[in-house]
């Protein structure tokens, strides 16, 4: 771990959603980078979604398919003149496919610093049991 | 056999040599092309943070995105009119048993100066952070703002 904290990060542009569906409204969609992973108890989410507010930001959970949309207001004032543009700025969004194992009711989502972390419990069934197999000796 | 040595050596081999040109030509295209080139044709570094930079008549203002970083973590600094930004994005390690479906996320270190097109007040520049968005606000030194010159009616 220590290996991948000491490098040097790389400038990279964000990847835009290619869907086949036409976007109604106009503006960029970018997909957001996520981390993704499984406990015993949960599967946990990240996703950087810079510029995003927690107000802005729509989580959808509809026959296993998870949608995060995350609008962003740009912070730039209306008197403003471009000197220089690296990146764009757009609206953010990732689906997923999720197993049936999610306690629905229990999601949490946390929105912090434009990183978004959404617990997604397990619901009790699934999560694994030690079973102990008796000897007949 | 003598003969065959020589044409084998790369820098005697006339084909070689253009072969050679050639593709430090495909190379530099790519590198102005891939490099020098931002969004809108405008040159970028291509340095992280990846930066947007506009301006109004008193101000410059920065922007770069960084997601999960606090402005304590950042360390910013200006010095007559460059600005550097530099800093580590860390991501804690999670649950030593937890098992990673994707991991796209990056940490790493970073830092970069850039070069302002006018000269700053570097007293009063502000720095902020809001939903992993970085502001810096680098106000225009007088002598670079822009003036209303009234022309006086005789």
């Amino acid at each position: 771990m220590a290996d991948t904290e000491s490098k040097a990060l790389q400038a990279k542009e964000k990847a835009e959603v290619t869907t086949p569906a036409e976007e109604t409204r106009p503006g960029v969609v970018f997909i957001p980078a996520v981390d993704i992973f499984e406990t015993e108890k949960e599967i946990a989410l990240l996703a950087d979604m810079p510029g995003v507010k927690a107000g802005d930001l729509n989580i959808d959970l509809h026959e296993n398919v998870l949608t995060l949309d995350g609008e962003v207001n740009s912070p730039e004032g209306p008197d403003e003149l471009d000197v220089i543009r690296e990146y764009r700025m757009g609206k953010y969004r990732r689906q997923f496919t999720l197993s049936q194992m999610i306690d629905q009711s229990k999601i949490d989502a946390e929105m912090k610093d434009g990183v978004l972390r959404l617990r997604l419990p397990k619901v009790e069934a699934a999560t694994p049991r030690k079973i102990s197999v008796k000897g007949s000796s | 056999m003598l003969l065959r040595r020589t044409t084998d050596w790369p820098t005697l081999n006339w084909k070689s040599q253009f072969e050679e040109l050639d593709r430090m030509r495909r190379h530099m295209d790519w590198l102005s092309g891939g490099l020098s080139r931002g969004l809108f044709g405008q040159p970028t570094a291509g340095v992280f943070p990846l930066m947007n930079v506009t301006e109004d008549k008193d101000n410059y203002y920065v922007r770069a995105e960084l997601p999960g970083l606090k402005a304590d973590e950042l360390d910013i600094s200006v010095t007559g009119d460059n600005l550097s930004i530099a800093g580590e994005r860390k991501i804690p390690v999670e649950d030593e048993k937890a098992q990673y479906h994707r991991r796209e996320r990056e940490a790493g270190r970073f830092s970069r100066v850039f070069s302002l097109p006018a000269q700053i007040d570097a007293g009063k520049v502000e720095a902020r952070c809001a939903d992993g968005v970085l502001t810096v606000t680098l106000p225009k030194a007088e002598a670079a703002k822009p003036k209303q010159i009234t022309v006086k009616v005789s």
